[in-house]
């Protein structure tokens, strides 16, 4: 209502000054046409030839750096990663080698000890067997003299008890006979 | 005359000049052409002289305007639409700087002629109809003959089509000047009736204060209607241009 009221009254007064609304002025078309497409042509030249590269170079050169920096990123999480696998393997590979080798000298000292204990049974045997063939001499040389011993003393009491002698040779045989 | 809400569409002549019986003088309308193109170029210049990785605030005003008409772009006709970018990013730009200088007081509003708002409408469906053709050759016309339509109603159906194909310039334009000069002589009215009331002495200065509170209103909804406008013109771009890169819906 304003609105159309506003606009019967400054109809008039528009119409007074060239006789049409000016919007709708046909002789005014040829000039706004021309510095529009003069104005128009220019805005478009810059914005396709200076502004747009420019802002699509802006954005591109970011989006690549943010693109290598994720890269990069990737990259040395990669690297990480691969060393921290590889420390762990060698933590396996030392703890595993540290396990041959406790067992290897386990292994060595155990067969030392065997080897060493074998040797000085073998060599105990050894003076054993010596000395029970030392005391079977000794016994046998004892016996013997016990025998030369007894025929002797045979020999006295027979003398002494009897009077007279034995030949030694009968003496010696009964000796024998009770020794054996 | 101060009150008349007309006078602020009227051209002035600053430079007469005539060729050929022809007038194209250099008037207010052309200097806000010029001042429009001037002023945007040389800001977004020299917002992206810089060159940040990280932009600046001004810097990122530029990048913005440039991802809203290019993502724009591409949600209406595609990522081969992109091409056009340079013609749509051109005429958003153009239409919303002129529509909010045209906010400033005194300043002559640019969009608010039939002519120039008519002028780009062209441009735009020009583009579409002489890309179309060089595109798609007489494929083109399968623009207006939608698939799985009765062939009884095809006529009908195409007539329709071509009618809403040739009103599309119109309503592009009309939809930008329409809005523009309703909203401009809306404010000029209202402002009008503030300065009118204010000469009836106390009580008229009184009641002055809501035409007041509605200019100010008003003023918010014009900017908002500076920039929907711009970007409904280049929405409706993007689709037109759809129409010229896949005719076959």
């Amino acid at each position: 209502m304003f609105i159309s009221t506003a606009f019967a009254a400054t109809e008039e007064a528009a119409h007074g000054a060239t006789g049409v609304f000016p919007p709708f002025d046909p002789s005014s078309f040829a000039s706004q046409l021309l510095w529009l497409a003069i104005t128009f042509g220019i805005f478009y030249y810059l914005m396709s030839k200076v502004v747009i590269p420019r802002i699509s170079g802006i954005l591109g050169v970011r989006r690549d750096r943010i693109t290598r920096d994720l890269d990069e990123a990737q990259r040395l999480k990669e690297e990480s990663d691969a060393a921290l696998a590889a420390y762990e393997q060698e933590l396996t590979e030392a703890r595993n080698s540290a396990h041959s080798i406790a067992q290897t000298s386990k292994d060595k000292a155990k067969a030392e000890a065997d080897e060493k204990r074998a040797t000085s049974e073998a060599a105990l045997n050894e003076k054993l067997a010596a000395s029970e063939k030392q005391i079977a001499t000794i016994k046998a040389k004892a016996l013997g003299e016990v025998d030369g011993i007894a025929s002797v003393a045979v020999a006295e009491i027979v003398k002494e008890l009897v009077g007279g002698s034995i030949s030694k040779a009968e003496i010696d045989k009964a000796v024998a006979a009770v020794t054996r | 005359m101060a009150n008349d809400p007309i006078h602020q569409f009227q051209l002035n002549k600053l430079i007469p000049l005539d060729i050929g019986g022809t007038d194209i003088s250099f008037t207010n309308s052309s200097l806000f052409m010029v001042v429009t193109v001037a002023a945007t170029a040389a800001f977004l210049i020299w917002a992206t002289s810089g060159r940040g990785l990280i932009p600046s605030r001004t810097q990122s005003l530029a990048e913005m305007s440039y991802e809203f008409v290019a993502s724009m772009l591409r949600d209406g006709a595609g990522s081969e639409g992109m091409k056009f970018f340079p013609m749509v990013f051109s005429l958003f730009m153009f239409i919303l700087v002129a529509n909010l200088f045209g906010m400033f007081p005194y300043f002559f509003t640019v969009t608010s002629h039939i002519i120039v708002t008519f002028a780009l409408s062209m441009l735009v469906i020009g583009t579409v109809v002489v890309y179309g053709f060089y595109k798609n050759g007489i494929g083109f016309l399968k623009l207006f003959v939608p698939s799985g339509i009765p062939a009884v109603l095809m006529p009908l159906v195409i007539m329709i089509e071509v009618i809403s194909f040739i009103s599309r310039p119109i309503s592009l334009s009309v939809r930008l000047f329409a809005n523009m000069l309703a909203g401009h002589i809306t404010l000029k009215v209202f402002a009008g009736f503030v300065v009118s009331l204010s000469g009836l002495g106390a009580a008229g200065i009184g009641i002055a204060i809501l035409p007041l509170i509605m200019t100010v209103a008003l003023t918010g909804l014009e900017f908002l209607v500076a920039f929907l406008q711009a970007y409904v013109f280049a929405v409706l771009t993007c689709m037109y241009l759809n129409d010229a890169l896949h005719p076959s819906h």
